[in-house]
C-alpha cells in the first residue's frame, strides 16, 4: 500500500522532497524488488539508512563477490532481476568477478555502487576507484549519476536494460553527495534511451524459411542454449521438438530447457558433452541453434564444426549471428515468440534412419563410469543425488570436473534447475549461487555440487547461509586436486601436476564451526545414507565426499580438435 | 579493407569510453575515430575508420549498435560519400625552397597558416588519399610535424535525388 501511494503521488505530479537515497529505495520498490544483496561502507551509509526500514529482505554476504553471485543466482532461479549494492573502491572492485560472470551468462543484475563525493572524483580520494571504468567491459551498461534529478530515471532505465533484450548486468555508480542531495520529485521519470531498442518479433519470412528447412531436413538437430531458459521458451521448445520430431542437444547453460528423460534428448554437447550429441551435430544436415552462441567449448575446431549442416540461428542478439559460424537462416528476436510461430509451420517427419543411428550412438557411448569400483566415484554421488531428489533439485556447481559430472550425471527436467557459471567458468560460484537460489526459491531443494578448490574460494559464505537459516546442501566432490587442471596435466603435460594440489581443511569441521552440519563420506557404502541425512537436514549441510582422486571426465574433445574427435570413448565402451 | 562507419551517439559523458572500450575489448582495429557535435545538441556523430574483412566489419557494426548510448550506425561502404580529413603540417622551408613549395601547396589547394623562419605551417583538407599524397610530396623538404583530424564523412544526396 505504502509503495502504491508513493507511485501515484509521483504520477500525479505532486512534488515531495526526497533525498537521492530515498529515491533509490522508492524506485527499487517500484521495480518490484523485495530481496537484495549487499555490503555496507562509508559512502553508502545514506542508502543503507533508507534500507533500514524498507520492505526489502536484505542478505549481507561475507564478501561482495559472494553477494554478486547471490544476486546473479537469485535472478537465474527466479527470472527476476538480482540486485546487489556495495560501497565504493574496495566494495565495488570486489564485484568484478561477479559482474563478469553475470555478463558472460546474460544474467539480469543491477549493481548499485557508492562513489566518493562528486568534487573528489579523480583526486585519488579515500576508497575511490574508477568503478564505471573498471566495469565497463563486464556490464551491459553502466553510468554514474551526477545529478539527483536523474536518479529515478536512471534506476528505472537500469532495470529495463538489465532485463530486456539479451539480459545482462547494469551498474549504477552513485556519489555520496548525490545520495544525500534533496530533490523535489514529481517531475517526469520517463526513460530516455534513444539508442536502446529491443527486437522481439521474429521476421515472418525468415521463420517460414526456417520451417521449410526443418520440414525438408532428413537429419536435423536442435542445439539449444541458455537463451531458451532466459526467454522462458521451454514449453515452445518442447512443442517444436515433439511436433517436428527433432533430436535436442543442449549447452551447459541450456540444460533444463528440455526434459532429459525424453527420448529426443541428446543431453549436453561440446568438449565434455555426450559423444552421441557431438556425432549428431557433426552428421546433421540442419542445425537449429536457439539462444546459443557457438562458444568454443561447444564447437571445438570451428572450421570442421557441423560440416554438412545448413544453419538456422534464432537469437535475440544480432551480434551473435554469424559471429563464429556462418548462419544460413538467421532469425533475430525473442525465442519464445519465434519458436511459438515456428511450431505452427512445421510438420511431423519420422526420420527413422536418423533416430536409429542416434539410438545406436546413445547405446554405445552413454556416459559411464566404473560402478564396480570400491572407491567413491564422483559420478555415483551425482547419480545418487539425482535419484534421491527425483531429478527435482536445483543444482549449482563449482567449476572443473565437478561441474562436468553434475552436467553429465544429473538429469535435468525443467528450466532454471541448473545454475552454473558457464561462460566465465568462475570457481567459487557454487556456494553463493546456492544461497541466492535458495533465497529465491525457499521451498526448493538446492544442492551445490562443488569442487574442493572451488569451494575453498568462497566458503566464507557458509556463515551467510547459517545466518539466514537457508537449508542449502553442499556436496564437495573432494579429490584433493584442482581436478580439471590435473586432468589436463595428466593428458597433455606428462603428469607433471604443477601447482594443482593444495592441502584442504576438514570440511565437516569447518562446517560445524560455522554453525552448519558437516558430514564426511569416505566409503562408497555410506553415500546413500549421507545424502539422505543431508536432504533431511533443515540447516545448511556440507558433505565432504572423499572421491577417487584421479578420476577423469570422459569423453573429452582435446583443444583444437573437432568435436567428433573425442578421447575416452574406448574407456566408455569398455565399461558397457 | 577500410570501412568508414558513422555512428550517431547520445551526447553524454562516458559515451566515448563505451565505444572506444568496446573496440579495444573486441580487438577491432581502428584507423581513426572522430567525435563532433551535430545539428542536434542531444547527439554527437562518431566517424570511425576500421580495417577488416566483411565479417569483422559486420561485427563492428553490430557491436556498435549494441552499445546502449549508440543511436544509429551506418557503414558507408559501397555508397557514394564525401569523406574529408583535415591536416596541419609543418614543413622545413628555407627561403630558397619556398617558391617551389608554394606551387606545391597551391596544387593541393593548401593554405599557409603560419610562417616561421625555417618552416611553414600548411592546412590541407581533402580525402585521405590527397592528404597522403601531400605528405609524400613534402617528404623531400623535411616534415617537422603533422596533426590530422581523421576522416569525417557523409553520404551524397545525389544518389537519392532523381
Ligand atoms: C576463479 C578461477 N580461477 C582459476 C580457474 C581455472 N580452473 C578451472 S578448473 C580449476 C580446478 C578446479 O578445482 P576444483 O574446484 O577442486 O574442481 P575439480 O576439477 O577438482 O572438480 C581451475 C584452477 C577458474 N576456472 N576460476
Ligand atoms: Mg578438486
Amino acid at each position: 500500500m505504502k509503495s502504491k501511494s508513493r507511485t501515484s503521488a509521483r504520477s500525479a505530479g505532486q512534488p515531495t522532497i526526497k533525498t537521492g537515497a530515498q529515491i533509490i529505495v522508492d524506485m527499487l520498490i517500484e521495480q518490484g524488488v523485495d530481496t537484495m544483496f549487499g555490503y555496507t561502507g562509508g559512502v553508502v551509509l545514506p542508502l543503507f539508512d533508507r534500507l533500514f526500514d524498507a520492505p526489502i529482505h536484505f542478505v549481507v554476504p561475507r564478501h561482495e563477490q559472494g553477494g554478486c553471485h547471490m544476486a546473479d543466482a537469485y535472478a537465474r532461479a527466479s527470472g527476476k532481476v538480482g540486485v546487489v549494492v556495495t560501497t565504493s573502491g574496495p566494495g565495488a572492485c570486489n564485484l568484478v568477478t561477479g559482474l563478469a560472470t553475470a555478463m558472460m551468462d546474460s544474467v539480469p543484475v543491477v549493481a548499485l555502487t557508492g562513489q566518493v563525493r562528486t568534487e573528489l572524483i579523480g583526486n585519488d580520494a579515500f576508497q575511490e576507484a574508477d568503478t564505471t571504468g573498471i566495469t565497463r567491459p563486464i556490464t551491459k551498461y553502466n553510468c554514474i549519476v551526477k545529478d539527483v534529478k536523474d536518479m529515478a530515471r536512471t534506476i528505472r532505465e537500469a532495470f529495463y536494460i538489465a532485463s530486456t533484450g539479451r539480459p545482462g548486468p547494469v551498474l549504477i555508480d552513485i556519489p555520496v553527495d548525490v545520495a544525500v542531495a534533496k530533490y523535489s520529485t514529481g517531475g517526469s521519470v520517463e526513460m530516455e534511451l534513444p539508442g536502446y531498442r529491443v527486437r522481439t518479433k521474429g521476421h515472418t519470412k525468415q521463420i517460414s524459411t526456417a520451417a521449410e528447412a526443418i520440414n525438408e531436413s532428413k537429419q536435423p538437430v536442435l542445439y539449444v542454449g541458455g537463451g531458451v531458459i532466459i526467454a522462458n521458451a521451454s514449453e515452445e521448445l518442447r512443442a517444436l521438438a515433439e511436433k517436428a520430431h527433432l533430436p535436442v542437444t543442449m549447452t551447459l547453460l541450456g540444460l533444463g530447457s528440455y526434459d532429459q528423460r525424453k527420448p529426443e534428448s541428446l543431453d549436453m554437447l561440446g568438449m565434455h558433452g555426450a559423444a552421441y550429441a557431438n556425432y549428431a551435430v557433426q552428421e546433421c544436415d540442419l542445425l537449429i541453434a536457439v539462444g546459443a552462441r557457438f562458444d568454443d567449448r561447444v564447437t571445438g575446431k570451428i572450421e570442421t564444426f557441423a560440416p554438412n549442416a545448413k544453419v538456422i540461428h534464432i537469437d535475440i542478439d544480432p551480434s551473435s549471428i554469424s559471429k563464429n559460424v556462418h548462419v544460413d537462416i538467421p532469425v533475430v528476436g525473442d525465442a519464445k515468440d519465434i519458436l511459438g510461430e515456428l511450431v505452427k509451420d512445421v510438420e511431423y517427419r519420422e526420420r527413422k534412419r536418423w533416430f536409429n543411428k542416434i539410438a545406436e550412438w546413445k547405446k554405445k557411448f552413454a556416459f559411464r563410469y566404473d560402478r564396480k569400483s570400491s572407491t567413491v566415484k564422483p559420478q555415483y554421488v551425482v547419480e545418487e543425488l539425482c535419484r534421491q531428489t527425483e531429478s527435482k533439485a536445483i543444482i549449482t556447481t563449482g567449476v572443473g570436473q565437478n561441474q562436468m559430472w553434475a552436467a553429465q550425471f544429473y538429469r535435468f527436467t525443467r528450466p532454471r534447475q541448473l545454475i552454473s557459471s558457464g561462460g566465465l567458468g568462475t570457481m567459487g560460484y557454487g556456494l553463493p549461487a546456492a544461497i541466492g537460489a535458495q533465497v529465491a526459491r525457499p521451498d526448493a531443494t538446492v544442492i551445490d555440487i562443488d569442487g574442493d578448490h572451488s569451494f575453498n574460494m568462497t566458503m566464507t559464505e557458509l556463515a551467510t547461509a547459517v545466518e539466514h537459516n537457508l537449508p542449502i546442501n553442499v556436496c564437495i566432490l573432494n579429490n584433493g586436486y584442482m581436478g580439471m587442471v590435473r586432468q589436463w596435466q595428466e593428458l597433455f603435460y606428462n603428469k607433471r601436476y604443477s601447482k594443482s594440489y593444495l592441502s584442504n581443511p576438514d570440511y565437516a569441521v569447518v562446517a560445524q564451526a560455522m554453525g552448519a552440519v558437516g558430514i564426511t563420506v569416505d566409503k562408497k557404502a555410506d553415500v546413500p545414507k549421507a545424502i539422505k541425512k543431508m536432504l533431511a537436514e533443515k540447516k545448511p549441510c556440507v558433505v565432504d565426499f572423499r572421491i577417487e582422486r584421479e578420476e577423469n571426465v570422459w569423453p573429452m574433445v582435446p583443444a583444437g580438435k573437432s568435436i567428433d574427435e573425442m578421447s575416452g570413448l574406448d574407456i566408455l565402451e569398455r565399461l558397457i | 579493407m577500410k570501412h568508414i562507419i558513422s555512428a550517431l551517439v547520445e551526447n553524454k559523458p562516458g559515451v566515448l569510453a563505451h565505444v572506444a572500450g568496446m573496440f579495444a575489448a573486441r580487438a577491432f582495429n581502428i584507423d581513426s575515430l572522430v567525435v563532433g557535435r551535430t545539428e542536434d545538441p542531444a547527439l554527437s556523430r562518431m566517424t570511425i575508420v576500421v580495417i577488416g574483412d566483411d565479417r569483422v566489419v559486420e561485427q563492428v557494426r553490430k557491436q556498435l549498435a549494441k552499445v546502449v548510448p549508440v543511436v544509429k550506425v551506418q557503414d558507408f561502404v559501397g555508397q557514394p560519400v564525401v569523406a574529408r580529413d583535415l591536416m596541419l603540417i609543418a614543413i622545413s622551408a628555407p627561403p630558397e625552397k619556398r617558391p617551389e613549395l608554394m606551387s606545391l601547396i597551391e596544387m593541393f589547394r593548401g593554405k599557409v597558416v603560419d610562417i616561421g623562419q625555417k618552416s611553414l605551417m600548411v592546412e590541407v583538407c581533402g580525402p585521405e588519399s590527397k592528404i597522403e599524397a601531400f605528405i609524400n610530396a613534402c617528404k623531400p623538404y623535411g616534415i617537422k610535424s603533422v596533426a590530422r583530424t581523421g576522416t569525417i564523412a557523409m553520404s551524397r544526396q545525389a544518389k537519392t535525388e532523381p
